[in-house]
């Protein structure tokens, strides 16, 4: 990836920290440590992947993305936001009553939510079903789903495994956000989904591997994931709960809690540090 | 009565699926594993490409359908009642529900009229978990004509709805049926005596007890709800207002669904006795369909019987 392209992604995905550090902290609730884990991702595919288009949200041609971690919201109302979906100010209103952000992603209410999701499971299934429809209708779009690690330990998430790839839905990426951290502690010592990569491989997708926080890793992995032809693909990103912000990165303390004011204050100088830095160079 | 024609409104379905099928490119079926049963195996026939088996995986289909129907088409994804409104509960509710998605539920062998398979296929809560999510419109048609009429006016509303057929033959009451509209009851028999709301297979058994009481001098007005939400309140109203008594008839636990409704509606706009018949609160076993009618009440006799009672309820 070219250095500029590179800066320019990076610079966009603090904005996306920053964005989901505002709504978890106006709200006083919301899920900050998953959100923080798959910003990267998102900032990768609304910039340089998905046809989407802000002004036409229910545009038929477009490629979709089912957050099916839904409970990462925050995070996919940062990148719907800043790519002008809605305005930013909404994002100061997350989970107010009358507001427009719901807590979980809601396709009714909120442009660019492709699929209401929250119930863990249930999105992959979703994601399924439309590019099942992309195939009958003979549309080219793409469908795009993150998936949670722990996640996997939802039954219906194979259900869906095994018809995308019985069905051979090369249009259908789903992405794993291994964090490694579910609300009760570890994923493997909770009730391990491991190995991730061979339960794919032996429902019959392709799977690749990223650095969930590194571009570079990021394009060549979707690339290839694009490439693959008469099967899903599955990319496993290895990533950082929390990432960004030093005390909340790998603790599952951070799934769901808020941060404090002083708390706040010191993740954003932390989140906002690299661009003052890049600012001054 | 023997004589009667007998249709299972779940051949109904198949039929009317497969019309609609020619009819309407955007209508796609779903099944899991049970095409045969639930005749869909019709449509497959026909539109073998707009035909998906997700096998016997319940949740993934209710998902599944979700996703197809958030790009513009119409899918009804068809299993058992027991599966479709029972397992998968938290999916339609979330996954279609909330998000008021085009869904049709089209769930076949509903009731204890399931019969030998026994108590773990006969779906008798079906009606008060589908009824209890916001927007989901339910039907649960009484013959052959409705059941097809129900497959038409299903895909011309846009919304999740679930459809309740039944697996054994059911006796043909409408020779022609021209104005059947979801959400608006039948007047089949008109009296004023007492008021029969029936749904599904109850409403020929209805029929059949209003014919008795009429032996005994009593004028029995009998209501084919087969939409059982939204609920046709103004012809209840008007039902309950002329008649004094009202008795439900299902094919399905007496809490929660078609009397459940009955009796929220009037208690709260016009309260006159009502009495339910229906699965007692218990779960089902094995039998004939028939026999197990006979075991549960759901028989003209015992209507005849709630309709005495709920007679003889009446304020002087």
């Amino acid at each position: 990836m070219e250095q500029d392209k590179k800066m320019e992604l990076e610079r966009f995905a603090r904005q996306l920290r920053i964005d989901v550090l505002e709504e978890v902290y106006h709200a006083h609730s919301g899920h900050i440590g998953g959100s923080m884990s798959i910003c990267d991702t998102l900032a990768y595919l609304y910039r340089c992947l998905m046809r989407v288009d802000p002004g036409q949200p229910h545009w038929a041609g477009r490629d979709r993305l089912v957050l099916s971690k839904g409970h990462a919201s925050p995070a996919l109302y940062a990148v719907l936001a800043e790519s002008g979906f809605f305005p930013r100010e909404e994002l100061f209103h997350l989970r107010e009553i009358g507001r427009l952000l719901q807590g979980h992603p809601d396709m009714k209410k909120i442009p660019g939510v492709d699929m209401t999701t929250g119930s863990l499971g249930q999105g992959i299934s979703a994601a399924v079903g439309m590019a099942i429809a992309g195939k009958l209708t003979c549309q080219n779009y793409r469908v795009f789903a993150i998936l949670g690690d722990g996640e996997l330990q939802e039954g219906q998430v194979w259900e869906a495994a095994m018809l995308a790839a019985h069905r051979k839905l090369d249009n259908l990426i789903a992405v794993v956000d291994n964090n490694g951290l579910q609300i009760d502690g570890a994923i493997d010592q909770v009730n391990s989904p491991y190995p991730i990569d061979e339960k794919f491989r032996a429902f019959g997708w392709d799977v690749f591997y990223a650095d969930a926080h590194d571009f570079d890793s990021l394009e060549q992995a979707f690339q290839q994931a694009l490439a693959v032809t008469d099967r899903p693909a599955l990319i496993l990103q290895k990533s950082v709960k929390g990432k960004g912000v030093s005390f909340m990165e790998n603790q599952a303390s951070w799934h769901g809690t808020p941060p404090n004011e002083e708390q706040y204050t010191l993740a954003m100088t932390e989140l906002a540090a690299p661009q003052q830095k890049e600012d001054r160079e | 009565m023997s004589q009667r024609k007998m249709i299972a409104t779940r051949d109904s379905y198949g039929t009317a699926l497969a019309r609609l099928g020619a009819e309407n490119e955007r209508v796609v079926v779903l099944d899991a594993d049970l095409s045969g049963p639930t005749k869909t195996a019709l449509f497959a026939k026909s539109f073998p490409e707009r035909f998906v088996d997700c096998g016997i995986a319940e949740a993934n289909l209710m998902g599944c359908a979700a996703g197809i129907a958030s790009c513009g088409m119409i899918p009804f994804a068809s299993t058992f009642a027991m599966f479709a409104a029972g397992r998968a509960y938290e999916q339609v509710r979330n996954a279609i529900g909330y998000p008021h998605l085009n869904v049709k539920i089209g769930a076949t062998h509903g009731g204890i009229a399931v019969g030998e398979d026994g108590a773990t296929h006969q779906c008798i809560e079906d009606f008060a978990l589908m009824r209890a999510i916001p927007g989901m419109t339910v039907v649960c048609p009484a013959d052959d004509l409705e059941a097809q009429a129900a497959v038409r006016a299903a895909a011309e509303i846009d919304g999740p709805v679930y459809l309740r057929f039944g697996r054994d033959p059911v006796p043909v009451i409408h020779e022609r049926l021209t104005d059947f509209k979801i959400g608006k009851g039948i007047l089949l028999r008109s009296g004023n005596d007492v008021t029969i709301v029936a749904t599904g297979a109850l409403v020929s058994i209805a029929l059949d007890a209003a014919q008795m009481l009429s032996a005994e001098g009593v004028n029995a007005r009998v209501l084919d709800f087969h939409t059982i939400k939204p609920l046709d309140e103004t012809l209840l109203l008007e039902a309950a207002a002329q008649t004094g008594a009202v008795v439900t008839a299902e094919d399905h636990s007496v809490l929660g669904g078609l009397g459940g409704a009955v009796c929220e509606f009037l208690s709260a706009h016009y309260p006159v006795p009502i009495l339910r018949v229906g699965v007692e609160d218990r779960f089902g076993m094995s039998g004939h369909g028939a026999e197990l009618y006979e075991t549960y009440g759901l028989t003209a006799e015992n209507i005849c019987v709630r309709c005495r009672a709920a007679i003889a309820a009446k304020r002087g």
